[in-house]
């Protein structure tokens, strides 16, 4: 271990001076084999779970990497770590080798100069990302990712309902405005700083803005003023018709789930298409499932995986970024029995062998097809999302 | 006033055979001393007789004092007074505080009977006085007092001068019995001591019913 | 001889100082990012850290929150155990009451919480067990019973956590308090059981369960995970909001963590402070009432029923609440409102397994390890204040409670940054370290009254017969101490399972224990891993209190006179 650890030191060094990435890679998995990684990842799903331990399987056969899940609670938590790491002077050995980070923590990490990088465009796999078509796929919340974090799973907003109990589900906002109103108690949504409550605020602007597009600039108090009452107006109204009148919200999405597989709402939503079906295929929802997306689009991201700068195994995190945009993986995670993620690569290009392993998944029962999921809207920047969290709260922090 | 009466009284454990069989009648200012090596029956007695038996143990016979059968009634409601072998005095309450607990609560100029109790035993002025620092024979008294003051209809002494040096033992037995006997109390007297049985003056009896020579 | 005096007489000491350290980097951890100082914030130093928290405007909400469901789960958790002990005493049932002790008090707080959950949602069991037959309902009513803005739901759980930890404190200090004696002149007085009981026995027994009941009452009031699962979000209490602070991405979040912790310190230590003064106030008109005569007899004819059925229910939505939980991990599709799951299937334990087993040997040894350190500290502490009177020094006693006061998730940021400033091994060593911090608190608690109360007389006898203050220990003391030391065991065992965020922090998340892993996956809203895992999480200190709990009867079998006291 030891003498690995100096070895990659100087590779390291000469990675930096930039050599050709084809010798860095066999430099990099070499340094790699025998490296035991630490991902800390949300640990909420054992599914995820499940599928980060095949994962490992494959390092472990195919590089010689060990990988190590260490489940979350909450991204924040390996964010907080690290920086505490920071403040201690730990620059090297740190405990966190890999996170599965996106949006506000992404950003936090960035400008606090917490990340190794850029690592991600030198991944052999790199080539492969349909970075044209899933623009998401590079830029994280408005953020340009420069090879910062990369990417492993594409995510869009899909609502899902039970066709047994809802025959013609809304089309557009206020068609679920109406619904809302025309059935009190049967929607809700996670309590706003939650990631997910926030996505439906931000999706309900995109609904209600005039100019949409103001979003993708950083926030401004004048633009803000103007933009957000009919925000808040929406909101005012529909507030009576929630579950529980608004004075209680599930605290994130899995509660939000819950709340739907105990039929005490009838529209939930979530950032994965292929999720009711993966829950259908468990066993835990009816198979009456179905998902339905807005006219217009719904809000699209990219999970993404990042290295912080005092990775203690940081060749065997790259080996693993790398693996987690391997076709077969890709595939393996999109497959509705597993996970039902859609991929970040650019299906159509791979070679034939790696796209028929695509063709040849089952989309699920409840899962739309791509041409059916409508535009992937883009993520605001960060600041409107501080913003409006923090306007909701002062407005609606308090039970009426 | 007919006394306490103890009608083929039997206490056993479960199917053993019976610790306790007594019939006797105790007249009002008679003390009836029950004698016998320890671990005769003398405690499950005592127990048969204030409602205290543990689980396990099941009495028979009854129990009938002043006309009032009392077999099976619990502990609170059959006025019977009681005296350990340590005077168990509320260390957190004061010496009044001890003697107000046992003076029922109905009775008006509660303090102004209280000092008239303490000062009639020898003890003047003690109402306000810590336990703790009562002697021996002082904490007897006001231990006799306090279940003299709830106005018993009969009393059973557990043992209650066996802690006390030779000279206190004299004093407070008389004390004892003879505060009894001014009140026309029927007394049980459980003790291993010979002395007391003497004192006592009345038949002597085992936990079985057997006399025993004195 | 003189050479151990010296160690042992050190102890107390030692132990202040061990423990002192850490405590004291924790809080400062706690009150420089408060006052903006040390560079942990952005911005300087001044009070911008309370003006953020001031601006929050659920602020009074959350503080009225912990306030009152703290204070009224404590007073509700008192009075049912006084009352359930003053009722059964002597009777046949008391005995029973002690088995049931053990399989309640190893349940987790985020168990017991989701699992009560379960049972009182409007979509949960006794709904579905009522729906549609009885109520008419074929979906869920729109009632806010789980997280009700009252504080209720979290309340009941609260008591539901915390009685049988009184109980048995309660039980453990009973014999040193002559309550058989007692409650018989006080009955042959005319006395009703629980008159008899409150005006003789409690003045005695309060004083030496005094400790728990504070403890219970800082726990109640900054409890995280039960108010998260039980309470309101709008506004949440206090400590979970503290929490919600802690762990913001944008990390400006920590001063305001830091500045709401100290409000709750403040909080916690001021009600503290009003309940003391209660106390005399009590203890006063407990006096009264008892120089008054008043038998109190018709108390027990409602008080008694009262005092059982208040016992009783929250036990039995426990127990209710933990098999739902038990079902939930083998439940195929269950949908409302079916009242049992339509299928049974054993994915969720098969996945969990390999995990589960891990995640368990981890959480054995770190508890084994950390509660054998605090067990020889206590004794240790215990025998050298026994041989050498108290050492004035440990006036500061109250440091020894400060990880029980101040709110875990503001403490452990200080202690964090002192494990990696020293350059601490990241691991297994540093998180025993950290779990006796706060797993030596409660063993003191458990063991320091009735080690106290032993009689000393055997140990002047033990001397008088030739034994040297060694031997009266190891062969008099210690037998006969067997219950409460197991028991003081069991409640360390009980502690070190149940931390979470000691081992996230200090551990790096290299240390999975079966709670890491549970609240991890309780993030993820699943019920079904959530039972697999609670009902894993229950079993080490079920062990634990069960060995408490058998092992002295087995081995003093023909003693009656030690052990289960």
């Amino acid at each position: 271990m030891a003498i690995s650890r100096r070895v990659f030191g100087a590779l390291v060094g000469l990675m930096l001076a930039g050599q050709a990435v084809a010798e860095d890679w066999q430099a990099v998995t070499d340094a790699a084999r025998g490296q035991t990684v630490f991902w800390h990842a949300w640990g909420g799903d054992p599914r995820i779970n499940d599928f980060i331990a095949a994962v490992g399987a494959k390092a472990q056969a195919r590089y010689g990497v060990t990988l190590e899940h260490v489940k979350l609670a909450a991204t924040a938590d390996a964010v907080a770590r690290v920086l505490a790491e920071r403040e201690a002077g730990r620059t090297s050995g740190g405990a966190v080798d890999l996170i599965w980070i996106n949006g506000e923590n992404f950003a936090a990490m960035k400008a606090q100069g917490l990340l190794h990088g850029p690592f991600a465009t030198d991944l052999p796999n790199w080539p492969l990302v349909d970075v044209a078509g899933k623009p998401a796929t590079v830029t994280d919340f408005t953020l340009p990712t420069e090879g910062f974090e990369s990417p492993w799973a594409m995510a869009q907003l899909v609502f899902e309902y039970d066709s047994a109990r809802l025959t013609a589900p809304p089309a557009d906002l206020a068609g679920l405005k109406a619904f809302m109103l025309a059935n009190p108690g049967r929607f809700t949504y996670p309590q706003p700083p939650d990631y997910l409550g926030v996505t439906f605020l931000k999706q309900v602007l995109y609904g209600v803005m005039a100019d949409p597009g103001l979003l993708q600039a950083p926030v401004d108090d004048a633009v803000y003023l103007a933009a957000t009452p009919p925000l808040w107006a929406f909101l005012d109204e529909i507030h009576p018709a929630l579950w529980r009148q608004a004075r209680a919200f599930p605290a994130n999405e899995p509660a939000l789930g819950q709340l739907f597989a105990d039929a005490e709402i009838d529209i939930a939503f979530a950032f994965n298409p292929g999720r009711a079906s993966a829950e259908i295929a468990a066993g835990t929802l009816p198979d009456t499932v179905r998902t339905f997306v807005l006219a217009g689009g719904t809000i699209g991201n990219a999970s993404f995986v990042a290295i912080p700068f005092n990775a203690a195994h940081r060749a065997g995190a790259m080996v693993v970024a790398n693996l987690l945009l391997d076709p077969a993986v890709q595939a393996r995670a999109q497959d509705p029995a597993v996970l039902g993620f859609q991929t970040v690569l650019d299906v159509a290009a791979l070679p034939a062998e790696a796209k028929a392993r695509f063709d040849a998944l089952a989309l699920g029962v409840a899962t739309l097809a791509p041409a059916d999921l409508g535009p992937a809207l883009l993520e605001p920047h960060a600041s409107w999302v501080t913003r409006v969290a923090d306007d909701w709260v002062r407005r609606y922090g308090l039970a009426p | 006033m007919t006394g306490l009466e103890l009608e083929a009284l039997s206490v056993q454990n479960g199917a053993a055979p019976p610790l306790v069989s007594l019939t006797a009648r105790i007249a009002p200012a008679e003390v009836l001393t029950i004698m016998g090596a320890s671990g005769s029956g003398k405690s499950v007695l005592l127990a048969a007789l204030t409602g205290t038996l543990p689980p396990g143990f099941h009495a028979g016979g009854r129990i009938v004092l002043n006309g009032v059968d009392v077999t099976r009634l619990p502990t609170r409601s059959r006025r019977i007074g009681l005296l350990f072998q340590d005077d168990v005095l509320f260390p957190h309450l004061s010496v009044g505080g001890n003697l107000g607990f046992g003076l029922p609560a109905r009775v008006p100029d509660r303090a102004a009977r209280i000092d008239a109790a303490l000062t009639e035993a020898g003890l003047p002025g003690f109402a306000d006085r810590d336990p703790a620092t009562l002697s021996g024979g002082q904490r007897a008294r006001v231990a006799l007092l306090r279940t003299l003051l709830a106005d018993p209809q009969a009393l059973l002494l557990d043992e209650p001068f066996s802690r006390l040096d030779a000279d206190l033992r004299v004093q407070i037995r008389g004390l004892v019995l003879d505060r009894a006997r001014a009140r026309g109390l029927p007394v049980i007297l459980v003790t291993h001591d010979p002395e007391d049985a003497r004192a006592a003056g009345g038949r002597v009896l085992s936990p079985m019913g057997q006399p025993i020579d004195v | 001889m003189t050479a151990t005096g010296g160690l042992l007489r050190q102890v107390p000491r030692l132990t202040m100082g061990l423990l002192a350290v850490p405590v004291l980097a924790g809080t400062a951890g706690t009150l420089l990012p408060a006052f903006g100082v040390a560079g942990l914030v952005p911005g300087g130093p001044g009070l911008t850290a309370f003006h953020a928290l001031w601006d929050w405007p659920g602020l009074a909400g959350a503080v009225w929150l912990s306030l009152v469901t703290g204070v009224a789960s404590t007073v509700l958790a008192l009075a049912i155990s006084l009352g359930l002990v003053a009722s059964l005493i002597g009777r046949r049932g008391f005995a029973g009451v002690q088995r049931l002790l053990s399989p309640l008090l190893s349940v987790p707080h985020a168990a017991a919480a989701l699992g009560l959950a379960f049972l009182i949602a409007p979509s949960g069991w006794i709904a579905r067990a009522l729906s549609p037959w009885a109520t008419g309902w074929t979906q869920p009513p729109d009632l806010l019973i789980l997280n009700d803005p009252g504080g209720l739901a979290l309340t009941f759980g609260l008591v539901a956590k915390e009685t049988p930890f009184l109980l048995l404190m309660i039980l453990a200090a009973l014999p040193q308090t002559d309550a058989a004696r007692r409650l018989t002149v006080a009955a042959s007085l005319g006395y009703g059981r629980l008159a008899g009981f409150a005006l003789t026995v409690l003045p005695a027994l309060y004083a030496q369960v005094r400790l728990p009941v504070y403890a219970v009452l800082a726990y109640a009031m900054t409890s995280v995970e039960m108010a998260l699962i039980l309470g309101p979000s709008l506004p949440p209490s206090l400590s979970v909001q503290v929490t919600r602070w802690a762990m913001e991405p944008s990390l400006t979040g920590r001063g305001t963590a830091a500045a709401g912790a100290l409000v709750q310190l403040a909080l916690v230590a001021g009600v503290l402070g009003v309940w003391r003064a209660a106390e005399t106030v009590v203890v006063r008109a407990l006096r009264r009432a008892a120089a008054s005569g008043r038998r109190g007899a018709g108390l027990d004819r409602i008080g008694q029923p009262v005092a059982l059925a208040c016992g009783l229910v929250p036990a039995l939505a426990l127990c209710a609440g933990l098999a739902g939980l038990a079902v939930w991990s083998v439940a195929g599709l269950w949908p409302f409102p079916d009242a049992l799951p339509a299928g049974i299937t054993w994915q969720t334990w098969t996945r969990a397994a390999p995990g589960l087993a891990q995640a368990a040997g981890t959480t054995l040894g770190l508890a084994v390890v950390s509660t054998a350190v605090a067990l020889a500290l206590v004794l240790a502490w215990l025998e050298a204040e026994h041989r050498f009177g108290p050492d004035s020094q440990t006036g500061a006693m109250w440091l020894l409670y400060l990880p029980l006061i101040v709110p875990q998730v503001a403490f452990l940021p200080g202690l964090q940054m002192l494990a990696l400033s020293s350059g601490a091994a990241v691991g297994w060593g540093a998180v025993a370290a950290a779990h006796l911090i706060f797993v030596l608190p409660y063993v003191f608690l458990s063991l320091a009254a009735p080690y106290r109360a032993w009689d000393g007389r055997i140990a002047v006898l033990g001397a008088a017969l030739g034994a040297g203050q060694g031997r009266v220990f190891w062969q008099l003391r210690l037998p006969m101490m067997l219950a409460p030391v197991l028991t003081a065991v069991a409640v360390g065992v009980a502690v070190s399972v149940g931390q979470y965020l000691p081992t996230l922090l200090i551990g790096g998340g290299r240390v999975e224990t079966l709670t890491t892993e549970a609240v991890a996956l309780s993030s993820g809203g699943n019920r079904r891993v959530i039972g697999a895992y609670a009902l894993m999480q229950m079993a080490l200190p079920a062990c634990g209190f069960g060995l408490a709990l058998a092992l002295p009867r087995l081995i003093f079998a023909n003693r009656r006179g030690v052990g289960a006291g």
